[in-house]
C-alpha cells in the first residue's frame, strides 16, 4: 500500500507538516516495499483555493491509497473520500515515527473532517 | 421642480482604510440631496460590515438571497469524462477516478463546466452566498447587501446590489473599504468617487492606495479630510502636489462623534454639520458637471 | 508558539495601533501584517527588508489582437463584463475584442471557447511579500498590487511565512494584524489561530460588526477576546456590547480610553507603549497581560 505523509522538508527524518492541501512536500512511500517517492506540492501551496482539493488530485494521480497528516477540511475530505484514500489525522513528529504507528496499526482511519475549511 | 431635483449622478464613497467615516459621508450626503427634493438612493455595498441601516433606519419592503449560479450534475447523463474540472481554474468542479465532486464555495459562477459538458449533464443552481434589501428610508431609496458569515467572495453580491440601482436618481455608494476586489466592484462605473480620510499617517498612507486605484479605473475624485485638525498636515500637502481637489475638510467635534455612536444622522443632528454636508454635495455636483463638460469636450 | 490574530470587523477602530503595541510588549515576537489592503504597521515598525519576493495571484485573460477575428463569443460567454468590443484602427467595418484585466476573474471561459485560440491566460503579478527585521522582532508583511485580487491568498502566504520563522528562531508569539470584514482575507486570516482579539469601538456600527466577526470566529471554532477600544466615547453603547458579549460567551478583555496618545504616537512614528507612560499604556500592557495569560 502507498501511503502519502504530508512533510515540512523531502526526506523520513523531516517533520510532520500538519496541514495538508498547503504542505510543501508529500513522501509517499510504499509500506511494503519502503520505495519513498518525493512530490513536490508548489503547485498547491500557490493556489488561491481548493489546495485540499488540488493536493488530493495530485496524490491520487501518483497512486497513494491512503493520507496521514495533521488537519484536514470538509473539501479535501470529501475529495479524499471519493479518491478512495484512508485518512489518518493528528500526524505529528517525524515521518519515520508515523510510519512505524501505521505499520503498528495505531493509527485510526477518520470518518471526519476535524477542521473547516480555509485552515 | 428645480432642474437640481432631476440630476442623475452615481457618487461613489471610498477610502483606503475602514473607519475614515464613509458610511457617515455617504448617508449624510444621501439625506442632505434628498431634502433637496432630488431622487436619491442610498446603496450599500460594504456587504461585509454593512452599517448604513444604523443612521438611515430604513424601512424594508422586499428582501432576496442572492447567490452564484453554481453546477449540479445530472449522475444519469455524467459519463465522467472529466472536461469539466479541466476548464475550471478554482477547483470547484473535479472529476476523481470517474466521479464528480462540487464545491459551490470555491464556485465563481463562470459557467464554463456547463459550456463544456459534452454530455449536457450540468445544469446551473443558485448557491446562497448573501440577502439583498430593498426599502425606504423616508425619501431615500435604499439598497443593501449582506454577506452570509463564512462567505469568502463579495464580488457576486455587489454585483447583484448594484443591479438594483435606479436609473432616475442621485445614488450614494458606500464603498468596501481598500484597494482589492470588493472596492472595485463597488467603484467601477460611478461618475464620481469622494475618497474619505484622516490627515494621520496610516490615513495618508491608505488614501494614496486609493487614488492610485480610482486613478487606475479612470474615475474623477475628490479627497474628504475628516477629523481634519486630530493629526498633522501631510493628507494637505499631498492632496497639493498631486492637483486632487479637497472637497471639504470636518473638524473633530466630540459631541459629532457620541452622535456618530448612537446612529444619529449628523446633519440632523447639527446645523454646523449641516452646512459642512450642503458645501459638499455643492462641490460634488459642481465637480461632476465639469467632468462631464470636459468628457463631452474630449468627443 | 502562539499565534494571536487581531481583528475588527470594522476599520478604523485603532487595531494596528493595538498591534504595534503589543509588538513592543511582547518581546519574542514574529510579526504578520495580514491587513494587505491597507498595510500600516510597517509605517509604526518601520523594518529593514530582508527579503523581497513577488507575489503572483490568479490568471487573466489576453486576445492577440492580430489573431482574432472578431466573432464576439467570449464577450458573449464571458458572465462579468470584462470583455469589450471596439472598430479595428485599420478597418472601420471589423470589430476587435479586448480582455479589461480589473474585470477578468481568469476563468478561462473565453480562453476555452474562442474558435481561433487568440486568447490566452497569463499569470498576474499581484503584489510583493517581504521579510524584514524591525526593533521588536522580524516581520513579514505585503503590498497587493492597485487593483490586484486574491488578497486571501497573499494572507496565506504572509502568514505561512511567520510560522516559519517562529519555528526557525523559537519564537514565543506570532501577532497577526488581520483585514477588516469577514471575507475572504479575514476568513484566511484566522483559520488555524489560537487566539483571535476583536477590536471594537462603542457605536452602533462597531456592535454591529462585532457580533458579525463574532459569528465568523464561532464558526471556525477560534477562542476569541474582545477589547473596547475609544470605550469612553459611549459608555452606554460599551455596556451593551459588554453585556452581549457576556450573553455569548465571549470575554472582553480590556477597554481602552479614547486618547489623542494615539494619534501622535502615529506621526511620531512609535507604538502608544513606547510614545508615552500615560493611562492608555498602562490600559493596553494590562490587556496585553490577559492576552498572555489566555495564550500560554
Amino acid at each position: 500500500m502507498k501511503v502519502a505523509i504530508t512533510a515540512k522538508g523531502n526526506d523520513l527524518k523531516s517533520e510532520v507538516e500538519p496541514r495538508f492541501g498547503r504542505c510543501q512536500w508529500f513522501l509517499l512511500v510504499d509500506i511494503d516495499t519502503n520505495e519513498v517517492e518525493v512530490i513536490d506540492n508548489t503547485e498547491n501551496v500557490n493556489r488561491a483555493g481548493g489546495a485540499g482539493i488540488g493536493a488530493t488530485e495530485l496524490i491520487a494521480s501518483k497512486g497513494a491509497e491512503a493520507l496521514i497528516t495533521g488537519h484536514c477540511g470538509p473539501n479535501a475530505f470529501t475529495t479524499l473520500n471519493a479518491a478512495g484514500i484512508k485518512v489518518f489525522l493528528g500526524g505529528q513528529g517525524r515521518v519515520e515515527e508515523m510510519l512505524e504507528k501505521l505499520k503498528k496499526g495505531e493509527l485510526q482511519a477518520v470518518e471526519a473532517p476535524d477542521v473547516k475549511g480555509h485552515w | 421642480m428645480s432642474s437640481e431635483s432631476r440630476i442623475v449622478m452615481t457618487i461613489a464613497v471610498a477610502s483606503g482604510k475602514g473607519g475614515t467615516g464613509k458610511t457617515t459621508i455617504a448617508t449624510n450626503l444621501a439625506a442632505v440631496f434628498a431634502s433637496r427634493g432630488c431622487t436619491t438612493a442610498y446603496v450599500d455595498c460594504d456587504v461585509e460590515a454593512p452599517n448604513g441601516h444604523i443612521f438611515l433606519k430604513p424601512k424594508i419592503a422586499q428582501s432576496w438571497t442572492s447567490g452564484v449560479p453554481t453546477p449540479k450534475i445530472d449522475a444519469e447523463k455524467c459519463d465522467g469524462c472529466g472536461e469539466c474540472g479541466k476548464i475550471c481554474q478554482f477547483s470547484a468542479i473535479v472529476v476523481i477516478k470517474g466521479k464528480v465532486l462540487t464545491f459551490p464555495d470555491l464556485c465563481h459562477g463562470c459557467g464554463g463546466c456547463s459550456l463544456v459538458c459534452p454530455m449536457h449533464a450540468i445544469e446551473e443552481v443558485e448557491h446562497e452566498i448573501g440577502t439583498v434589501e430593498v426599502g425606504l428610508s423616508g425619501e431615500i431609496k435604499y439598497i443593501a447587501g449582506r454577506l452570509r458569515i463564512g462567505e469568502a467572495m463579495s464580488p457576486p453580491l455587489i454585483r447583484a446590489v448594484k443591479l438594483e440601482i435606479p436609473s432616475d436618481s442621485i445614488v450614494l455608494i458606500d464603498s468596501p473599504p481598500g484597494t482589492s476586489c470588493p472596492m472595485i466592484e463597488a467603484v467601477r462605473g460611478a461618475d464620481y468617487v469622494v475618497l474619505v480620510t484622516e490627515p494621520t499617517p496610516f490615513g495618508l498612507n491608505d488614501l494614496k492606495l486609493a487614488v492610485e486605484t480610482v486613478r487606475e479605473l479612470s474615475r474623477p475624485f475628490g479627497v474628504v479630510i475628516n477629523q481634519c485638525d486630530i493629526g498633522d498636515s501631510q493628507v494637505e500637502a499631498y492632496c497639493r502636489k498631486e492637483e486632487i481637489p479637497i472637497l471639504e475638510q470636518i473638524p473633530h467635534d466630540r459631541s459629532v462623534a457620541e452622535d456618530y455612536s448612537r446612529g444619529h444622522l449628523l446633519v440632523e443632528s447639527s446645523k454646523d454639520m449641516r452646512a459642512y454636508f450642503n458645501r459638499l454635495a455643492d462641490k460634488v455636483l459642481a465637480a461632476n458637471r465639469e467632468s462631464s463638460t470636459s468628457k463631452s469636450a474630449s468627443l | 508558539m502562539k499565534e494571536l490574530v487581531v481583528i475588527s470587523g470594522k476599520g478604523g477602530t485603532g487595531k494596528t495601533s493595538l498591534v504595534a503595541s503589543f509588538a513592543a510588549l511582547a518581546k519574542r515576537a514574529v510579526l504578520a501584517d495580514c491587513d494587505v489592503d491597507a498595510a500600516d504597521l510597517y509605517l509604526i515598525l518601520k523594518p529593514h527588508i530582508q527579503q523581497r519576493e513577488a507575489f503572483y495571484g490568479g490568471k487573466v485573460a489576453v486576445i492577440q489582437p492580430d489573431q482574432c477575428t472578431g466573432c464576439g463569443l467570449c464577450m458573449e460567454k464571458c458572465r462579468f463584463g470584462a470583455i469589450t468590443e471596439h472598430e479595428s484602427p485599420s478597418d472601420e467595418n471589423q470589430l476587435v475584442y479586448s480582455v479589461d484585466p480589473i474585470a477578468c476573474e481568469g476563468c478561462g471561459v473565453c480562453y476555452y471557447i474562442c474558435p481561433e485560440d487568440a486568447i490566452s491566460l497569463v499569470e498576474t503579478k499581484a503584489g510583493e511579500w517581504f521579510i524584514s527585521e524591525t526593533r521588536y522582532g522580524p516581520m513579514v508583511y505585503a503590498k497587493l498590487g492597485i487593483a490586484a485580487e486574491n488578497s486571501g491568498k497573499l494572507v496565506t502566504v504572509v502568514r505561512t511565512n511567520a510560522r516559519r520563522i517562529a519555528n526557525e528562531q523559537e519564537l514565543d508569539f506570532i501577532i497577526v494584524d488581520g483585514s477588516p470584514g469577514t471575507g475572504c482575507p479575514v476568513i484566511s486570516s484566522i483559520t488555524g489561530a489560537d487566539l483571535v482579539l476583536v477590536v471594537t469601538e462603542p457605536t452602533m456600527s462597531g456592535h454591529h460588526d462585532l457580533t458579525r466577526v463574532v459569528d465568523l470566529t464561532t464558526h471556525f471554532k477560534i477562542p476569541t477576546l474582545v477589547c473596547v477600544n475609544k470605550w469612553d466615547i459611549n459608555p452606554s453603547v460599551c455596556l451593551a456590547i459588554q453585556d452581549w458579549s457576556e450573553q455569548h460567551g465571549v470575554e472582553v478583555a480590556g477597554r481602552i480610553r479614547y486618547d489623542n496618545t494615539v494619534t501622535k504616537a502615529q506621526i511620531a512614528g512609535k507604538s502608544i507603549v513606547e510614545f508615552g507612560n500615560g493611562r492608555i499604556s498602562s490600559e493596553i500592557k494590562t490587556l496585553w497581560r490577559r492576552i498572555e495569560e489566555k495564550l500560554r
